[in-house]
This record gives structure tokens, C-alpha cells and sequence, in this order.
């Protein structure tokens, strides 16, 4: 991957001017580059990772995991349902996944009675689905490769020779 | 009381009481910092830790776990292609400074002399003098990127010293040595009947080209004690562990001395380094992080007007301070209490470098950035002040 995007993945915040002097480019050709990126649908958006158990108005809100086994379509696969899944506005994240269950989505709801709605009202009754199992998140310890916690701070000396 | 004379004689120096100033002010960016920041890969940890759970709390053999050694042979077979005998060649040190020091004990008579190349990490003229050698300055220039000079060097030679301490990739400049440049200075030190003391604790942060061992230079293998370590490459500098690698004879003296006065390195640690061992992945990652840091630093330095020379290998950069029109040790103390950000005055490595300082990058980007920012700020005063 260049090494732009891993830069960007990492601190989407990054000034054009930090990124050329680090990656020894001009400003310009990143900007480019990075334009080119955008159109190719390369980086899809820059967004910002919020510790949600810090805020109180989110804390309430729950997320669940749900396993969904379905049955594939004539001709369409699994695209067509996952299609018909994953536009549902609580779906946050929807994998195809392989072993006992097919797809694995990640469901936001306010509170526990809305996500269970949600299961038995919109995602249940599709003709394709023949169960599901709902798993609700009780706390988040890493997500994309942070941690929620801040470990305590280091103790290195500062200064030495 | 009376103390030895050579104790006495090491010299402490305006640089410690700056050094204590800084350890006891608050919220200072220090980059005057010798470690890396990251703390040790987990997987390295987590071996620690393992290796407590399961008892591991009793002395080793004086020269290191017999699987640490091996491994360590494996490993420098497979990276440099260089080959020890794990039984008789290699001894697991209490981290390099260490092994420099049973180097030095070792190979030292009396007054015999001892090439250190200018600037210098502090421990070198120290170990020498207290094996009571006595200290040939090689010194470097800026001007010649600070490469070893073949023509000061030779004069040097003349004086049939016993042995000479290199450092690469170095600190407190982050230059090092290509393998052609490694071949020119063999050839010129192998005709004088010398000991090469290889201190190599940065080798894997090598970042333009890739890192030569000296002992692997055709021929140079018998007359190199090779000093390597996981301090640096793997952020463990805690763990204090290093390794001296060389022939039998030496290696055998260095461990009778070991045997006496550290009888072994910890084992926790040596159970810890053989994990370090078995994967660079999370080296690599640190590296490429280093490198980002390294080309942004430069290119902010030299923008200020503080010509710094690109570091090869390790964490340091070597800036000239002459655009700042005062002395490093003013330099560092005046930044210290106008912007609280620390930087390790030149003369520290030698009292030729009054007009340097030691900027090290093993700081998180941000941090380098807000320091870059203050250290513009202090120059501007400065320039306004005179």
C-alpha cells in the first residue's frame, strides 16, 4: 500500500505539508495523488474514531453482532440478500463470512428493545433468511487497532546521552 | 577519602548539571531522549512474562542461555551471513555497554592505546581510561559528513594502538558506513596488527542502505569483537541485553571477567531476547516509523538554518548550531528554559562539538512537530536579541 494511504488511515488530520516533508514529495503531488485517490473511490471518507463510553447522551445506545444464515439465491448468491440487508440504516457493518453462519453485520439501535425490533420486524422475515443469532456488545477493549484504554504513560528518562 | 585515580579522573562536567535540570523540570518535549519510544513489541513482553509464570528466576550459564546463543548464531547467519560457534564464540552481555567494557579490560595494557572516533557515545573514552588505556581522538568533521578521515586515521596507526572502537549506524550523528566505505577502512586498519571494538546496537535502524557488520569484511572476522544488542532494534533497553561476538580466545576472557563480576545476564531477559529473535516484523515497523520522523526533522532543521547532515541509521540527528551564534552547552540550557524542549549538547561527545547539538526522533511526529515550532521560535528571539 503507498505509504500516502497508511499515513492517512492512521491520522486522516494530517496537513498536506507534514505528509510531502515525510515522504519526501512535493505538497503537490500528494495533493494529486490524493485527489486521485478520492476519484478511484480509494479512500472512500475520512472519519474520526470517538470513544462513545465517554459520552453520556451515547452511552445508552447499543450495538449487537448478528449472525445471519441465508439462503443463496438462483443466479444472485448472497449479493442480492446482503443487498437487501445492508441497506437497513442499523446496519453499520456487514461481512460475508465463511463457517456456521454467512453474514456477520453489526447493528446500532438506541436501546436493546429497538435492535431486538429490528431483528424480529425487518431482518427475520426475509424469505432468505433462516435464522439469526444476536450477540449485543458489552464493551469495546480495541477497535481498528486502538485501544480504549490509555495504558499508563511511559517512563523513559529525558534525557540521556 | 581517596578513590581510585582513575575513577576520579572520569569526567563528570557542565553537561551533568544541565542533564539533572532537565530530568527534574516538568512537561519538557525532550529530544535529548537515547531510547526509542515505543515500548517493547507485546509479543517480546508477553514471553517475560511467560517466562516468570513458569519459574524462570535462576541463574543461566555465564555465557547466556545455550538457546539464546544458538539462536542469536542462526540469526546472524541468516541476516549478515556471518557465522559464530554459539559454544565458543559468542557471550550474552548485560547490554553492549557491557561487552565494550570486557572488550576494552580484555585486549587493554597499561597505557596501550586505544583509537575512539570524535563524536563519540560517552561510555568509549570512559571504558578506556578505567581499563587504564590511554585515548587516540579520531576526529570527525561535518565537513566531511562526519566519515572517517583515512588520512588522520593513518597518522594514528602510527602509533601502534591496540585496538579502535567504531560505532555505526552512530550516536550521536546517525551516520554510517556503506560496505565499499567498510572495505576501504579495512584495508587501510589491516595492515596495522589492530583490534576492530564494532559497536553495531543500531544495525537493523539502517535506513538507506543495508547495515555491514565489520567482522563480515573478508578477513576481518579474527581481529573484531562485534557488539551488537536488542536495546535498540527491538525497544528494550530495560531488558539490558547485548551480545559480544568474536574469536574464541577473546570471547573466553571477556567471559572469565563476566563470570566474576556479572556472573550472567538476567534470564527473564534472555528468554524475552530469543523471541526478539524469531521474527523482525515489528523491527521493521519501528524502522519505517523512524525514517518518516527522520526525513521530517531534517528537512524542518535545515529549514531553520540549522545545518544537520541526513542520519543513516539510528535516531539521532548532529545539528550544527553556528547559525545560532552561542555554545552548545548556552544553546541547550537557553532552549531549555525559554521553550522547555531539550536537546543533548555536542560537547557531551566531545569538547570539539561546541558547536553542535544532538536532536534525537525517537519521538512520536506531533511532539517533533510542536518542538520544531518552539525551537523557530527561540532562534527568531535570539536573531532579535543581538
Amino acid at each position: 500500500m503507498d505509504e500516502l494511504l497508511e499515513l492517512l488511515e492512521n491520522n486522516a488530520r494530517i496537513s498536506l505539508e507534514d505528509l510531502a516533508k515525510v515522504t519526501g514529495r512535493s505538497q503537490k503531488e500528494v495533493a494529486s495523488r490524493i485527489k486521485k485517490y478520492e476519484k478511484k473511490g480509494i479512500i472512500l471518507k475520512y472519519k474520526t474514531l470517538i470513544n462513545k463510553n465517554k459520552l453520556r447522551e451515547e452511552k445508552d445506545k447499543v450495538l449487537a453482532l448478528i449472525e445471519v444464515k441465508i439462503t443463496p439465491q438462483k443466479d444472485l448468491g448472497f449479493d442480492y440478500i446482503a443487498e437487501r440487508i445492508y441497506k437497513f440504516e442499523e446496519v453499520k457493518t456487514c461481512y460475508l463470512v465463511s463457517g456456521t453462519f454467512d453474514l456477520l453485520l453489526v447493528v446500532e439501535g438506541k436501546d436493546i428493545q429497538t435492535v431486538a425490533n429490528f431483528v424480529a420486524e425487518k431482518l427475520a422475515p426475509l424469505n432468505s433468511v433462516r435464522g439469526t443469532t444476536t450477540h449485543f456488545l458489552l464493551k469495546k477493549y480495541k477497535e481498528d487497532g486502538v485501544i480504549f484504554e490509555k495504558t499508563k504513560g511511559k517512563r523513559r528518562l529525558s534525557i540521556a546521552y | 577519602m581517596k578513590l581510585n585515580r582513575r575513577v576520579n579522573n572520569l569526567a563528570p562536567s557542565g553537561i551533568r548539571k544541565f542533564f539533572d535540570l532537565v530530568l527534574g523540570m516538568k512537561e519538557v518535549i525532550s529530544l535529548g531522549v537515547g531510547e526509542p519510544d515505543f515500548v517493547t513489541p507485546w509479543k517480546i513482553r508477553e514471553k517475560a512474562i511467560f517466562a516468570l509464570e513458569e519459574g524462570y528466576t535462576s541463574y543461566t550459564s555465564n555465557k547466556g542461555l545455550l538457546s539464546l546463543r544458538r539462536a542469536l548464531s542462526r540469526f546472524l547467519k541468516r541476516k549478515y551471513n556471518l557465522v559464530y560457534n554459539p559454544e565458543k564464540e559468542i557471550l550474552i552481555t548485560a547490554g553492549v555497554s557491557e561487552g565494550l567494557d570486557l572488550a576494552c579490560r580484555v585486549l587493554l595494557e597499561e597505557r596501550e592505546r586505544a583509537i575512539v572516533s570524535y563524536p563519540a557515545y560517552v561510555a568509549y573514552p570512559a571504558v578506556v581510561s578505567l581499563a587504564g588505556g590511554e585515548i587516540l581522538p579520531l576526529f570527525c568533521s561535518d565537513k566531511d559528513n562526519f566519515q572517517i578521515d583515512m588520512e588522520q586515521l593513518e597518522k594514528l596507526l602510527v602509533q601502534r594502538p591496540k585496538l579502535i572502537i567504531l560505532n555505526y549506524p552512530n550516536n550521536p550523528t546517525g551516520i554510517s558506513f556503506t560496505r565499499p566505505q567498510l572495505r576501504e577502512l579495512w584495508s587501510l586498519l589491516r595492515r596495522s596488527d589492530i583490534y576492530i571494538v564494532s559497536d553495531e546496537i543500531y544495525d537493523l535502524i539502517s535506513y538507506d542502505f543495508p547495515h555491514t557488520p565489520f567482522a563480515s569484511l573478508r578477513g576481518a572476522k579474527k581481529h573484531t569483537i562485534y557488539l551488537g544488542g536488542f536495546s535498540k532494534n527491538f525497544a528494550m533497553t530495560g531488558f539490558r541485553l547485548g551480545f559480544a561476538c568474536g574469536p574464541e580466545e577473546i570471547i573466553s576472557a571477556m567471559t572469565k571477567i563476566h563470570s566474576f563480576t556479572m556472573l550472567c545476564a538476567p534470564i527473564v531477559s534472555q528468554i524475552a531476547a530469543s523471541e526478539a529473535l524469531v521474527s523482525e516484523t515489528e523491527a521493521h515497523l519501528m524502522v519505517r516509523e523512524y525514517r518518516r520522523r527522520r526525513d521530517f526533522i531534517v528537512k524542518s532543521l535545515n529549514e531553520l538554518g540549522l545545518t544537520t547532515p541526513m542520519p543513516q541509521g539510528a535516531f539521532y540527528c548532529f545539528s550544527s548550531i553556528k547559525a545560532a551564534r552561542m555554545e552548545s552547552l548556552e544553546f541547550a540550557s537557553r532552549l531549555l528554559y525559554q521553550k522547555k524542549v531539550a536537546v543533548v549538547p555536542g560537547e557531551a561527545f566531545g569538547a570539539e562539538y561546541k558547536n553542535f547539538v544532538r536532536i534525537s526522533f525517537a519521538s512520536p511526529l506531533e511532539e517533533l512537530k510542536t518542538a520544531i515550532s518552539r525551537i523557530k521560535d527561540f532562534l527568531a528571539a535570539a536573531n532579535k536579541s543581538r
